[in-house]
Order: C-alpha cells, then structure tokens, then sequence
C-alpha cells in the first residue's frame, strides 16, 4: 500500500493551486509604487573597443530618468567569482575583472554598454536607440584551441593569455596513468564535443530595486536560486551594503537549471540605480536578452582514452578537456569542469588510475557556468560513451563489460582514484531493474517491425553516477570554493501547534513546499496541513545557500531535520513536566507525548500551547517558546547513481531520429515524494534529449550568436520526447544524511544524453554503416552525414 | 492613447493603450491580471496563451486594440468563483503537470482549447497541439498526461505518475 500521508507518500502539490489560478508571484508580477524601468544596450560585437558612448541625445527623449554608462561604476566593484582553481603548478587561475556595465571594452554579444532608465519600458528602449556608440570592432576568439594559439586576440588585455587554467587531476597520477596505458592490452579513444546548451527556464530573469531613504536599505525581487548568496555577493563584492541593510527576495521562480544561480549585473544595477535615483528600477529580460546575457551550460571539447587489459578490466583513463568559460567567469564557472566533472571520471567502475587535464579557456562569448548537472553530465558523457565504443571494439556487450567493472556492493565506501569516497550504491540491481523496466526481451521484435517499416532502430545504454547534495563545506574551501555549503532551517512552532518552516533552500519548481512538510509531519506525527514553509526571502529565512546541485532534500532537509529534532527534544522536557514524569520516558507518536509503558499523555497542541503560555511549566529550567534554528554541513556529497536506456528509430532517407522508449532506473536513496521524483527525472530526461538531438548554442566565428530565440535555438517541444518509464525501487540510502535522501534533480539530465548517442551509434552499426560517434546534437543532417559519409 | 474595452473573464473592463500595447500588456500591466505570463518574444512559448472570443491566441502577438470589444477568457477566469478548480486545472494538480508554474497558464488554456474541438484526443493529438507551448521542467509526460485524464480517458496505463 502507497503511504497516504508522510514519508513517501505521493502527496498532491498545495503549490500547484496558486500557478493553476494565476495567482503565482513571480518576479515580474512585482511592481513597486512610483517605479522606472531599465533597458540595456548591449553589445552587438563580440569584441571591441568603447571609444565613445555619447548619450546627449538620448539623455533629452521623452520619459528618460537618467543613462548610466560603465564610467558611473568605475568605483564600484565587479561581479565577483566564487570560486578559485589553482592550475597544475600549483598556481591561481587567472581572474579578470567583470564590471556591471562594461568599461573600456566589450567581450562578447551581450556586454551591456548602457543602461537607460526612464519612466516606462517603451520610453527606455527608443532613447536607447538614440544613444551614438564609437566602438572599434577587434577580431574575437570563439573556438578555444584557436584562442589558446600564440598571437591569438586576446579577450583581457590585462590577462597573459587566453587560458584562464591549465588543470591536472591527479597531477601526481600522471605517471602511473601513462605507465598502464604502455600496458594495456586495448585503448579505446574518442573525441567528442558536449554541445554548448542555454539553460532556458521558462521564465526570463528579472530584476526590481527598491530603496528606502526612510530606512537605508535596498531590496532587491529578483529570479534567483539563492536569494542568500546574492545579498552576499552584491552586498560585499560589488556594492558595499551591508547584509542588514540588504534585502533580497526571489518569490515564485519560473525554473532555474543553473542559470539563475548566479548573480549578474543586471541585479547589481537595479539596486545600484535604486539608490542613486531614489526611486524603484525594474529590469525584465526579453527571451533574446536571456539568450545572451544568462549563462549558458557545458560547451566542452574532449579526447578520452580507456585502457583495458587482456580480460576487459579498465586499467587506466585519461582525459584532456578544453572547457569555455565565455568571456568573463561567473559566479561558480571555473569548479564546473574541475571538482564537478574531474571528480567523477570513475562512474560506477572500479577504474584504478584516472587523470583529467582540463584547460579553461576565455572566448568573446556569453559567460559559461553550471546548467542542470554541471560537469557530471560532461564526465558521464565522455565515460559512458567510450565504454560503449569499448565494447563495440571488443566485440563485447555493452551492458556485460559494465558489470564486469561494477564497483561491487561490497566495497563501499569506495574510495575512487579521483578524491571523493561514494558511500553507497548497487549498481547491479539498477542495471537489473533497467532492464526489466526497458523490456530488452522485447527488442528484437520491436527491431524486426521497425526494420519492416523501412526504419532503423537501435537500443542504447548507460549508467551515470553524480555527487550532488553539494557540500562538505570544509572541503570544498580547500577545493577554492569561496563561500560555505551548509544549509539552514529554522522550525517555529506556534502557540496552537502549527509550524512554519523557513528554509534557506529555494523551490523554484522542486515542491519543497509540498515534500518538506510531509519530513514534519512523519516526524511528530501531525498532519501535513500543519506545516508551512518559508522560503526566498532574506529577511524572513536563516542564511541559506539555496538550491542547486541536487541538495535541498539532502542538505535543506537535514538542517530541517536538525531542527525539528531541538524542537521535539524540547518538547519532550515540556512533556515530562506537564505529565510529571521523566523526560526519558517520554515517547512522541501520532503527535502525542505519553509516558512509555502508561496511559499518561498530552497532545502535541497542549504541549506548544505550554510552551507560549508557561503558567505549568518549568521555567526555572526552560525558556519559554517553542523555535529552533539548525546549520546542516553534510560530512560527504550524496552519490546517486543509475541506469538509463534508450530505443530510437533513424529514418534512413532524412537521418531524423525519434525516441521511441527512454527507461530510467534511478537509485535515489530514500524517497519522500515519488511523485514529485518521478517529476524530477522526466523533465532531466527531455533536458538531455533536448542536448542530445536538438539543443546547441551556436556562434559564427565572428562571435555571433546565430541561436538568440526559439527560431534558431530548439527547445524539446511534447512531440519530441514519448511517455518516460522510470523507476525509483533501487534504494541504497545515504549513511550520512538524517533521511538518507540522495538527490534527484539533475539525474535525467546526466543519465541520458548518452543513452541516447549509444542507440544511434547502435542502430547505425546493425544497418552496416561504419559510425562509431556523432557529436550532439544529432540532427537529422549530421545523422544522415554520417551515414553517407 | 486610444481607449479600448472588452470583456474579460465575463467582466466589462477599458483602458488606455497605445498604440503598440500588447492584449498580453493590456491584460498583465492594465488589468493586474499577471496569470498570463510572457515566455519568449517570438510567439513560440505559449505561456501567454488566452482565448480570444473562444480561440486559443497567443497574447503577446496580438495588439489591444485588436481585441477591442473581445471576448477575452484568461486563466484567472477558470475555476468557479469559489475556487474550485475546472477539471483541467484538476488533473494538472492530480497528475503532476507542472512543477515552476511559469508556463502552465498557457498549456492550461491550450489544452482547453484542445479539448473544445477534440474531447478525447490521442496522445500522438495531444503532442502535436502542443506544439506552441514549451514546458522546460516537466519533460511533458505529466503534461499529455493530465490532458488525457482530464478528457475521461484512462491514463493508468501510462506508467509513472
């Protein structure tokens, strides 16, 4: 029987009423009283240099406030980096300034030059049209290897090269690394591209600033994953406000996958402007301003190699990586390719001697930073794709060589060659459940009728294994993370026994404000209805770092875990004492306390009412009141892992493929909503078929956009994904979190974008065709190229 | 300025506009009403999709003026008025059919418009109808799903919820 109410229980989303209705707050909802609005002008070069930017003209249209150019932020500081890799030589990377509005040069399509503000939208957007730029157009690099060349134009002139890093991983496995691959009795190599994706959440960012005169402080609504760390960041880095006298909200966020993680300068400006104008600035992004100006994902060109030895155990893997980082680092760029992508090169395989090199590279494109899974779905692409290439060379199946190098259940905690420890796992029962759920008996048949219907068809599959529920704190500052990895909750009960939960976590599609309730109400044994959370606003939820990287479960749902924990351990004394009896003997069931091995008991509401209005109560020995704070710091990254497989069909005239069965079987550790889980992983699968067949960021080689809208850039649309099969029965939990949750949100992404290049690469093979690799996206012209090559 | 009026969700309203004022402005900006929301500006995301005199249109490339005195039906306007959801808005909650909300107003009024013309769609239909509204979160299953229960067909056969 499915639980009804609780811990795993599928229960409806109670946030679903208010964006059913249209009465969901989202950022550009807000309007504050008296308000301007901003429009940028931004760059249509990809480099150049600003001669002149005269705005007399523009300063006298209709409606306009005030033009503020890059010259207006020469004292203020820039959009900070959160996160410092030391290359191979043990030396910092190199860090260019990044201003808000930018001063000297532009550096890619997008830089914003100007910012009009003027009473309405419309007004802003002519007088921009009157601004007169003088900007010296300058050659661009896009492609990293041409801008690694000597003499190649550089993006910062201040900077000695293009190479932001030059990374080893482990430097000092070098050595060994080569000496197995002397060894080995096979190497398999492939060079493959993870296509440059934009992140696309449905809805634009947006950005309002307000100030109050009366007070000091600026507010800032704005689409973010991570209200907290944008107070931090913008308060100490960029505007010197400090946090009391910063508030930052991010109400109903229309998704996020990474992009609205990071701070940018828009949010910099609005607050800026505020203040200096006195007067509310809001900034909307058009979808073609999104596409330009929102960090854009992955975008990694690779060579991987694989050694095996005469019995088809991998002995050896080594990997060279050029990763873009666009023309500026944002906010958490340069650990995507290096501690998320390095870090998981052993997969689910007991490989004893891995060594990564990644070079991160500077271009005049639009920032590069973490997209749903960030580095994870780069490291499990290159793995899962040269095993397959392995095996095909081999003559071996694909699903049998992988068993043969399962990390077995046995050995965990598995300490991998590349620094983490996975605590948990059994890679064999997804694989099983895999192949159980994705009907592998019935291949052949479904192979005879698309062969009858004149279609190829291929069957592809992979495992994935990810760290998520980011992280140890401890260890990632001595990996160059500049900020801490905890999370916050604080638990306030009231008087009549209802709680509210303020979260540092942020939903902004996740439903935290349907699961984390069900964790209270299993805990004390209370209905959900009981529970509220709170979450997004500065001024209301302990400082938290927000959501990303699978944590809010893992992380926020620990710390509130913690909490409740204080709470009911106070309780309890508050029992003890109305019942007259020892505190040790005090049991909390179906939200009452009672005096084990008696009918002696309270009720929850008794004992809160106790707690805010003490006439009976302890108070020689107890405050009164009922609340809780707790900081969770996880002591490891939670390591979901699974299996995912996919069966396309080419159509052998056009070369377009068709999903026509995607199985993931996922092992998430415990579960407290499969509902909402299940949710999870179908919208990561249609991410990463959406990478795998149609997504792709494209620049001409003078740096300009040729994907800016949904005309140019294609977004998975319902007609090109089918009905997902996916299962969650797998559960090894965690052995280090309070609910032993493991994380969810970007395993579809990760999983599946290999699945799907196998199938291709698999039903190309069985037509004859020699095809080993397609980059992604596989359009039906690359597919069709490849088989006529 | 030019004054316009219509009739949203069975009320009489006017305004000012210019020119160049979108439906979707006139009805976010104007009216307060900020259940339509703007996805994209090319006329591609459907998260501005509301029913112009009974048609599904997509708000953000239609002028005010044009709907001058329409009959114009936004998602604000479709549970009863002591908020009980309409069984559509039920089997998105039931099914799981959305998950940030932001382009959910637009599939609800495209999969109303769906159902008017066609009560009990395939999947294969119901895909295809879609094919102007983008959901980023859901990966569509939950989606094509809810529509199907909401039509009376028999979705337990579509394995995950």
């Amino acid at each position: 029987m499915p639980k009804d109410h609780g811990i795993g229980a599928s229960n409806k989303r109670r946030e679903d009423v208010r964006f059913l209705t249209g009465t969901g707050n989202y950022t550009d909802d807000i309007n504050v009283n008296g308000q301007a609005y901003v429009y940028f002008l931004r760059s249509d070069v990809a480099h150049g240099r600003i001669n002149k930017v005269d705005t007399s003209d523009a300063e006298a249209m209709p409606g306009v406030v005030r033009i503020f150019t890059g010259k207006d932020f020469e004292g203020v500081g820039g959009l900070p980096c959160g996160w410092l890799v030391t290359d191979k030589h043990g030396q910092p990377m190199q860090e260019p300034g990044h201003p808000v509005l930018a001063q000297g040069k532009v550096r890619h399509v997008g830089d914003p030059i100007a910012a009009v503000v003027a009473d309405s939208l419309a007004q802003a957007r002519d007088a921009a049209e009157a601004i007169v730029l003088d900007i010296e157009e300058l050659p661009a690099v896009v492609n990293m290897k041409a801008a690694l060349a000597d003499g190649a134009p550089k993006v910062h002139d201040d900077l000695a090269n293009n190479l932001c890093y030059d990374w080893g991983f482990v430097e000092e496995n070098k050595g060994a690394v080569e000496d197995a691959f002397a060894k080995a009795a096979h190497v398999t190599t492939l060079e493959l591209v993870n296509n440059r994706l934009i992140a696309n959440p449905m809805e634009p960012r947006v950005a309002v600033g307000d100030f109050s005169r009366a007070t000091g402080e600026s507010t800032l609504y704005t689409t973010s994953q991570n209200p907290h760390v944008i107070r931090l960041l913008m308060g100490a880095f960029v505007l010197g406000i400090p946090e009391h006298k910063l508030r930052v909200i991010a109400p109903d966020v229309g998704g996020g996958f990474g992009t609205k993680i990071f701070h940018y300068a828009e949010e910099a400006f609005c607050t800026f402007a505020a203040k200096a104008l006195n007067r509310a600035v809001k900034w909307t992004a058009s979808r073609s301003e999104a596409f330009m100006s929102d960090a854009h994902g992955r975008d990694h060109v690779s060579k991987i190699e694989l050694a095996l030895d005469a019995d088809n155990n991998f002995t050896a893997l080594r990997t060279e990586t050029y990763a873009n980082m666009g023309a500026y680092l944002s906010t958490f760029a340069p650990s995507v390719p290096t501690w998320l992508h390095g870090t998981l090169m052993a997969g689910n395989y007991r490989t004893p001697l891995i060594y990564v090199n990644v070079k991160a590279v500077f271009t005049n494109t639009v920032p590069v930073d973490a997209y749903r899974g960030a580095g994870r779905p780069e490291a499990t692409y290159q793995l899962e794709r040269v095993i397959d290439k392995a095996a095909r060379e081999l003559g071996v199946d694909p699903v049998a060589l992988r068993r043969q190098n399962f990390i077995q259940p046995d050995q965990f905690p598995y300490a991998t060659p590349v620094a983490v420890e996975y605590d948990t796992g059994d890679y064999d029962a997804t694989m099983d459940k895999l192949i159980e759920i994705a009907d592998f008996s019935g291949f052949d048949k479904r192979l005879a009728e698309s062969k009858a219907r004149g279609k190829l068809r291929g069957l592809g599959v992979n495992c994935y294994i990810e760290a998520c529920g980011i992280a140890p704190s401890n260890l990632v500052g001595q990996l160059g993370a500049r900020a801490g990895l905890y999370e916050s909750a604080t638990v306030r009960v009231n008087a009549t026994g209802g709680i509210v939960v303020m979260t540092g976590s942020h939903s902004h599609g996740q439903g935290h404000e349907t699961t984390f309730p069900q964790v209270i109400a299993e805990m004390i044994g209370i209905d959900e209805s009981m529970v509220e959370i709170v979450h997004g606003d500065t001024s209301n939820t302990p400082m938290g770092m927000g959501t990303y990287g699978s944590r809010s479960l893992a992380v926020g749902g620990s710390a509130m875990v913690r909490a409740a924990e204080k709470v009911i351990n106070k309780a309890k004394k508050i029992a003890a004492h109305l019942l007259e009896a020892s505190e040790a003997d005090i049991e909390l069931k179906d939200g009452q306390f009672s005096v084990a091995g008696t009918d002696k008991s309270v009720a929850w509401g008794d004992v809160t009412l106790a707690a805010y209005v003490p006439h009976n109560y302890p108070l020689e020995n107890l405050e009164p009141g009922l609340e809780e704070t707790a900081f969770y710091d996880p002591s490891n990254f939670t390591y979901p892992a699974g299996a995912y497989a996919c069966e396309i069909e080419v159509d052998p005239d056009t070369g377009k493929v068709t999903i026509e069965r995607f199985a993931a079987a996922d092992d998430f550790g415990n579960v407290v909503n499969p509902m909402i889980v299940e949710g999870q992983v179908h919208g990561g699968l249609a991410q990463g078929i959406g990478q795998a067949l149609l997504e792709g960021a494209v620049y001409d080689e003078n740096g300009q956009l040729l994907t800016g809208s949904y005309m140019d850039y294609a977004m998975p649309r319902a007609s090109d994904v089918p009905f997902y099969s996916v299962d969650h029965s797998c559960q090894t939990p965690c052995t280090h979190n309070p609910l032993g949750v493991k994380g969810c949100g970007e395993a579809g992404a990760i999983g599946s974008p290999p699945a799907v290049v196998n199938a291709v690469v698999d039903a190309l093979q069985r037509a004859g065709k020699p095809v080993t690799h397609i980059d992604m996206p596989l359009s039906p012209a690359r597919v069709w190229a490849a088989m006529n090559g | 300025m030019t004054k316009v009026e219509m009739t949203v969700n069975g009320k009489s309203v006017s305004g000012d506009v210019e020119g160049r004022t979108l439906l979707v402005q006139f009805l976010r900006d104007g009216l307060g009403l900020t259940g339509t929301h703007v996805g994209c500006d090319t006329s591609q995301c459907g998260a501005c999709v509301v029913h112009v005199n009974g048609v599904a249109v997509k708000s953000c490339t239609m002028l005010a003026l044009e709907a001058d005195g329409a009959d114009v039906s936004t998602i604000e306007g479709q549970a009863a008025p002591d908020g009980t959801l309409n069984v559509i808005q039920q089997a998105f909650q039931d099914h799981h059919g959305l998950q940030c909300g932001f382009c959910t107003p637009g599939m609800v009024m495209s999969a109303a418009a769906l159902l008017k013309d066609n009560p009990k769609p395939t999947e294969a239909e119901i895909r295809h109808y879609l094919e102007g509204n983008i959901c980023r979160c859901t990966g569509y299953h939950n989606i094509v799903k809810a529509i199907m229960a909401a039509s009376g067909q028999d979705v337990g056969a579509v394995a995950a919820e």
